[in-house]
């Protein structure tokens, strides 16, 4: 059994027992778990549309919607793509595209 | 400082001295009193803990592992179909490996309808990944909050403390609270390694592949060999701060004896009085109270059966179908390593009293029967 993977950009290879923790925990820390490479469809935000409601940033999962001078930014590098804000924009502001385009 | 009080509350007092800081219990007979206590005890001030009221032992358990994956010392108590209720929490908080306590008060699984005293309840949560301590007395009862608090920390395993319904639960018993001071010394906050910190993120309890399972439970299995030892110290350093000394088992007039008995629970205590009438009658009798079922002291029991002539297990319990556990257990332990006949009784389900003329009544059948049995019911209504 080998196991590869990045903490702190170090590699830590696993090979038993001996390298794993008590329980099913990563080692390293999610924010290095680089998540939007999964991500099919991109959301865009039409600011001119955003009324700064931030029911997106409220429903993002991940979250993935930040908070930055008092509006919502979508962070590429955890959004999945799920649309879920997308959907439930009440001013229809989020759009999508395909990504790879 | 010594008080008069119900095993209930020593329970309770155990936990506050432990200064547990999350609490999240449902009520249910015999064991309302412990948590209804807690109640008190966090709402006078005298604990500094967060008391969950919950919709149910599934929820509480569930709180308690939520609780304690972020590093909080959490507790709850329940007994039988509460117990049951939480089986699935169970397993969750043991493969987590969150040092939880819980009491429970050992009560028999309905129907019929009962709230008295019967192991079946926590002996089906055997394999759930927990240690099992069966306390015989309210001083056990506080004193083992303490220990087991220090060695769940440490093997990072949840520990489980059983007691028997009423004659126990609702028995005022003198208990002997050791100060704060030494419970602190004893006792410093929980530290863990791993932890749910939303400034330090990490996936807990993910997908796992057939590649991390298997060693996973190699690892608990590890843990649970570790808590053999580590039970032993942390009972010697309790010893040291109160002179009260805990172990795995407890044997009694054991050393010279032809006939071991095989207890838990209360009616260890009052196997005691048994042996000491049955010694005054010359006869060799001896009591070994199997205090800690999980880890199994498989090497330590050997150690005091291995010269017997005969072995009696009574059983509070029953696996429908075989026997009762306890026997078992023991069975499993002799098996391959010494062959000594083992007779096995059921007695006390359902709260019924097992006195000492009931014990000494079961001693003198297995005195005069060397073949062994898997299963006699004593005092059974037929």
């Amino acid at each position: 059994m080998v196991i590869k993977f990045q903490k702190n950009d170090k590699p830590v290879i696993i090979t038993g027992a001996k390298d794993m923790p008590p329980m099913g925990a990563a080692l390293g820390s999610m924010l290095q778990n680089k998540t939007g490479s999964w991500r099919n469809v991109r959301p865009i935000i039409d600011y001119d549309k955003c009324i700064k409601c931030f029911i997106c940033w409220k429903v993002c999962p991940e979250p993935a919607i930040k908070i930055v001078d008092e509006l919502p930014v979508i962070d590429y590098d955890y959004c999945k793509g799920c649309l879920m804000c997308a959907e439930e924009c009440p001013k229809d502001a989020i759009d999508f595209e395909k990504e790879g385009k | 400082m010594k008080k008069t009080m119900m095993g209930n509350y020593a329970a309770s007092w155990g936990a506050q001295l432990a200064r547990v800081q999350v609490i999240a219990a449902y009520p249910i007979t015999p064991q309302t009193l412990i948590v209804e206590k807690l109640s008190d005890i966090v709402a006078d001030g005298d604990l500094d803990a967060k008391f969950i009221k919950v919709e149910s032992e599934h929820s509480a358990m569930a709180a308690c592992i939520g609780a304690s994956a972020t590093g909080a010392r959490a507790y709850t108590a329940t007994s039988a179909q509460g117990l049951a209720l939480m089986h699935e929490m169970l397993h969750w908080a043991g493969l987590a490996r969150l040092p939880i306590v819980m009491t429970n008060v050992n009560r028999a699984m309905a129907p019929g309808w009962s709230i008295w005293a019967d192991q079946n309840d926590s002996l089906s949560q055997r394999d759930t990944g927990w240690m099992q301590i069966y306390a015989s007395s309210a001083q056990e009862i506080l004193d083992s909050t303490l220990i087991a608090y220090k060695v769940s920390e440490k093997v990072l395993l949840p520990t489980l403390i059983s007691f028997d319904a009423f004659f126990l639960s609702h028995t005022m018993e003198v208990v002997d609270m050791p100060d704060i001071e030494l419970v602190d010394k004893y006792l410093p906050p929980y530290k863990p390694d791993y932890k749910m910190d939303v400034n330090d993120p990490r996936s807990f309890g993910a997908l796992t592949d057939e590649q991390y399972y298997y060693e996973f439970r190699y690892k608990m299995q590890e843990a649970m060999d570790e808590a053999v030892d580590i039970i032993k110290e942390a009972g010697k350093e309790y010893e040291k701060i109160t002179g009260r000394l805990y172990d795995l088992i407890h044997p009694y007039r054991c050393e010279d004896a032809d006939m071991i008995l095989v207890t838990s629970g209360t009616i260890a205590d009052t196997t005691n009085v048994a042996v000491d009438e049955l010694r005054a009658e010359g006869k060799k009798v001896g009591n070994l109270r199997i205090r800690v079922i999980r880890p199994y002291p498989k090497k330590e029991i050997l150690e005091v059966v291995k010269g017997v002539k005969k072995l009696a297990v009574i059983d509070r319990n029953i696996s429908p179908g075989y026997s009762g556990i306890f026997s078992q257990e023991l069975k499993s332990a002799l098996y391959n390593e010494v062959d000594i006949p083992v007779r096995s009784y059921i007695a006390g389900l359902g709260g019924r009293d097992v006195k000492i003329e009931d014990i000494k009544d079961m001693a003198n059948d297995a005195l005069k029967n060397d073949a062994p049995n898997d299963l006699i019911w004593k005092g059974v209504k037929l």
